[in-house]
């Protein structure tokens, strides 16, 4: 057994500063890149003058939208069948959207450069609030008849709106998921190296994706696949972020191109926040019918997507809302529809990103809150409404009202372990005692249980921009028995190094120490859609495995030739292939490696070597599902929320490595706590971005966060091959919907929008108003949350 | 152009530097040392904490000038050549960072807080980190690191 609690590989080049992330590659003669961008929301571009940016004496070339429209560039595809500015020509968009690009020889002259471009810009009316996006008076954001992007159900409405029609009760709900940020702490980059002599690209690059990357970049380039090489070296942290191919990724390479010499354009913080993929900007009505003793009986979902000037919102391609189709959460719902309208505004475009499951992360905040809302309209406790809905072992596989087929999992038997642990009728009762005496803080006690749907996925089903979800591995085994596992997925932090390494050990009976993990190099790697999603362990595990079994399948065929016996007589026990019976006859996988390599003479049919490969195409999502409480203290003078505990049992299935699923895990907590008490991407009316810095966007610190109190139940998959379900993204998924039902529980309200920072907190605890959500922007000056 | 004389890790380093030159840039670009990172442009990431004099600086808000004649400590002087500092060694342990892109900054403030709080409360490390913000752990093993290094 290789599973378990194994020391990461890839700390100790971390621990001494030697990890290597985009901006510490240094190649010699490379440039450097800065990007101008747009003041405005929305203008038309009257005339852009470079001539004194080209003076100044380090600046080697200025890139222009023209430019770009000269060489057929100045558009460029996105992941969801639109298409995006390179660099604006005709009009900008959004505020920071991409104007002009500058390459110097330093990083300063760079920056410099861009004071000294002279764009004359006629400023238009902007559509920032999504709510107003298609009302006949709208301005137009894009060259189209209206701001529509895209209708698109799930679920079967008849039978919903009959279940609604017959239902005993029926509560309702209006939820704003705001425009949050990934921020991950290393901004995205890249360098590009075009050498003009073999017409060969090489790019280094924060690409979540590498090989996605290569497919778009050369067709938007126009550069053959072939002669394109993706290097994702370190990346410092993703969360969706670095899924995307972004703007100035083309102009440095058309930079490169042009001076002939590698370019280097990493984005500073604010760049990365106002223009790079958001998350979330969800407007969503939520109505749930239930009996009077709380019994769910139907779900009906509006929803309106906010996707900005252009839709470059990774989904697979017949999902443009993604899975938010899993609304039904975690409950055994007889009837379930929802219908998602996408709208253009002169916003960003997105979204993607921030560990949102293909907004699972959505979804499962909107009905984790309207479980919460029935129990506060019925009277009824959330532990209890929900353990009367939960889904039932034997239910599983379970099909959902939407057509999803759940694999595995034992929902009440989480939310028990999670209610034990957290002491829930304790809390209940000192929650009740200071309600009674007034003393000290509010307590509030919020409850979340959600579903997860990663691991995307069957290649029948999902595409993104045309490419199958399907993962390669290929596995190389020495003649000493050491191997090299090349997987096309791509860590951001998550430790793939270990993890697969531990996959491969498993299967061969081979120390972790002894296998190398390749990743993120498209030179060095099979093909295959990348880490996002929580789909690694899912998907590249899995082809993970399978070519690690063929390779000791072949070592079987070794091992026969080996001891002269027939292979069927040889069976795997403990990394070697033993004769049936004869336990001390075998041979080790080491010695079965060396003899691959070696003169041994092997049967017609078996080439020698151990090498193998696979390409794994997942017959189903993996469903991993948690249980969360979460517990805070408010403090109703100032509206200040604290969290005192936060407890989460988590089922991603088999653990590989529980320490680093424990550590994902953690991270997300924050995340939620994060989304669900200060941060958010905002608007004024006009269109001005309100969280361009860290100043503004506001992201947990450690003093913000608790000491996580972590469970776990395990039902493997049944279809993975080692029962991983993934589990990157299921705390992002679960926790904000706890920490929210916490805040409301402590104040009694009946529903507040995200972020419940102090200052709405106490509007929404004196029944006030709320003040308007900012990124919806109905005030005609804006501020900080 | 300005000359800056700095000790970094224990060697002196002279440089001929444009006056604006932030230190970070200086130990990036001009010295090699990247092990020092960029994550914001407004103090608030912390991913660039190294040491001025010994304490500890967000080089990002601090000119290379101002460190002239000073002496800095990085992520890459925090232990002997083939060594681990105790923190290190407690991150490892304890899988305190993912990414590794704040792991430096966070380091070099524990270092500095066990030199001068050797057995500090949990509410004392969460103070002292507070400043350097992580995307991937939610700090819980960070901490515990902290602690476990304290020990």
């Amino acid at each position: 057994m290789s599973f378990g609690r194994v020391r990461r590989k890839e700390d100790a080049r971390f621990v001494r500063g030697r990890g290597r992330f985009v901006d510490d590659i240094a190649l010699p003669g490379m440039l450097h890149a800065a990007v101008l961008r747009s003041p405005h929301a929305r203008a038309r571009i009257v005339a852009v003058d470079t001539l004194a940016a080209e003076s100044h004496p380090l600046v080697r070339a200025v890139i222009t939208g023209e430019q770009l429209a000269e060489r057929g560039l100045a558009w460029m595809p996105t992941l969801s069948h639109d298409v995006q500015a390179v660099l604006a020509t005709d009009e900008v968009r959004y505020q920071g959207q991409e104007v002009a690009f500058v390459v110097a020889e330093t990083r300063y002259a760079a920056r410099d450069a861009l004071a000294l471009i002279d764009v004359e810009y006629a400023p238009l009316p902007a559509v920032v609030d999504a709510r107003h996006a298609l009302d006949a008076d709208a301005p137009r954001v894009r060259d189209k008849p209206d701001n529509h992007v895209f209708d698109w159900e799930a679920g079967d409405a008849v039978a919903t709106d009959a279940a609604f029609a017959a239902a005993e009760h029926v509560s309702a709900c209006d939820l704003v998921y705001p425009r949050v940020h990934p921020a991950p702490l290393e901004t995205c980059g890249i360098v590009a190296d075009h050498d003009p002599i073999t017409e060969k690209l090489t790019v280094w690059a924060t690409a979540q994706a590498p090989h996605a990357h290569r497919v778009l970049l050369s067709r938007v380039t126009g550069i053959p696949e072939h002669r394109i090489r993706i290097v994702a070296p370190d990346i410092g942290g993703g969360f969706g972020n670095k899924v995307g191919l972004y703007p100035a990724y083309v102009c440095a390479v058309v930079a490169s191109q042009l001076v002939g010499a590698p370019v280097k354009w990493v984005e500073d913080r604010s760049e990365n926040l106002m223009a790079t993929a958001f998350a979330r900007d969800y407007h969503m009505r939520g109505e749930i019918a239930a009996t009077h003793d709380g019994r769910i009986t139907a779900l009906r979902v509006r929803v309106l997507a906010d996707h900005g000037a252009f839709n470059a919102t990774a989904q697979p391609s017949r999902f443009p809302a993604g899975f938010f189709h899993t609304f039904t959460g975690s409950y055994d719902v007889p009837a379930a529809h929802c219908r998602v309208t996408g709208v253009h505004t002169n916003k960003a475009p997105g979204g993607v990103a921030y560990a949102c499951s293909f907004r699972v992360t959505e979804a499962s905040y909107l009905v984790e809150r309207l479980v919460d809302v029935l129990a506060f309209d019925l009277g009824l406790d959330p532990a209890e409404l929900r353990m009367r809905n939960l889904l039932r072992p034997e239910q599983f596989p379970y099909r959902c009202a939407t057509g999803w087929e759940y694999d595995s999992g034992d929902y009440p038997r989480t939310l028990a372990l999670a209610l034990e642990k957290v002491r829930y009728e304790e809390l209940r009762k000192e929650q009740a005692a200071r309600r009674t005496t007034g003393d000290g803080p509010l307590l509030g006690i919020g409850i979340s249980f959600f579903t997860e749907a990663v691991g995307a996925g069957p290649r029948a089903l999902m595409d993104i921009a045309g490419l199958g979800m399907a993962d390669g591995a290929q596995l190389r085994v020495h003649p000493s028995g050491s191997a090299v596992l090349a997987v096309s997925c791509m860590s951001q932090g998550q430790g793939h190094e270990t993890t697969f390494a531990q996959l491969v050990a498993h299967e061969l009976g081979i120390g972790v120490d002894e296998v190398e993990v390749v990743q993120g190099d498209t030179e060095r790697t099979p093909f295959g859609l990348g880490t996002y999603g929580s789909r690694s362990t899912p998907v590249s595990g899995a082809a993970t495995v399978v070519a690690a079994r063929k390779v000791r399948e072949r070592a079987r065929l070794v091992a026969a030739a080996m001891l002269e016996v027939a292979p069927q007589d040889l069976e795997w026990v403990a990394g070697r292939f033993q004769v049936r019976g004869v336990p001390g006859t075998g041979a080790s996988f080491r010695e079965i490696a060396m003899a691959a390599h070696s003169d041994l003479e092997l049967p017609d049919g078996v080439e020698g070597h151990l090498d193998a490969a696979a390409v794994y195409n997942p017959p189903n999502l993996t469903f991993p599902c948690g249980a969360y409480v979460c517990v805070v203290e408010v403090d109703a003078g100032t509206g200040q929320v604290a969290v005192r505990r936060f407890v989460a049992v988590d089922d991603c299935g088999v653990r590989i490595n529980p320490t680093i699923v424990e550590g994902q895990i953690h991270g997300g907590l924050a995340d939620g706590v994060g989304m669900a008490l200060m941060e958010l991407i905002a608007f004024d009316a006009t269109g001005n971005h309100l969280g361009a810095s860290f100043m503004d966007y506001l992201l947990p610190t450690a003093l913000e966060c608790p000491m996580w109190e972590l469970g776990e139940t395990v039902t493997p998959s049944p279809h993975h091959p080692v029962g991983a379900k993934g589990v990157g993204e299921s705390a992002t998924v679960g926790s904000p919907a706890a920490v929210v039902n916490a805040v409301l529980d402590a104040i009694g309200v009946r529903h507040a929008d995200m972020p419940l920072t102090p200052a709405q907190v106490w509007r929404a605890g004196q029944g006030r108003p709320l003040r308007p959500d900012l990124a919806i922007g109905t005030e005609s000056t804006g501020g900080g949350p | 152009m300005t000359e800056v004389r700095v000790v970094v890790n224990g060697r002196v380093e002279r440089r001929d530097v444009e006056p604006r030159l932030l230190l970070v840039h200086l130990l990036r670009d001009e010295l090699g040392l990247t092990g020092t990172h960029w994550g914001c442009d407004t103090s608030n990431c912390g991913a660039c904490v190294v040491w001025l004099d010994d304490v500890p600086v967000k080089s990002c808000t601090v000119l290379a000038a101002m460190a002239d004649g000073h002496s800095v400590r990085t992520v890459e002087g925090l232990a002997p050549p083939g060594g681990l500092d105790p923190v290190q060694r407690a991150f490892i342990d304890c899988h305190g960072l993912q990414c590794g892109f704040c792991t430096p900054a966070m380091l070099l403030t524990a270092r500095w807080l066990l030199d001068h709080t050797p057995d500090p409360t949990e509410e004392e490390i969460r103070t002292a980190i507070a400043g350097i913000t992580c995307r991937c752990t939610g700090y819980a093993n960070i901490v515990k690191a902290i602690q476990r290094a304290a020990s």
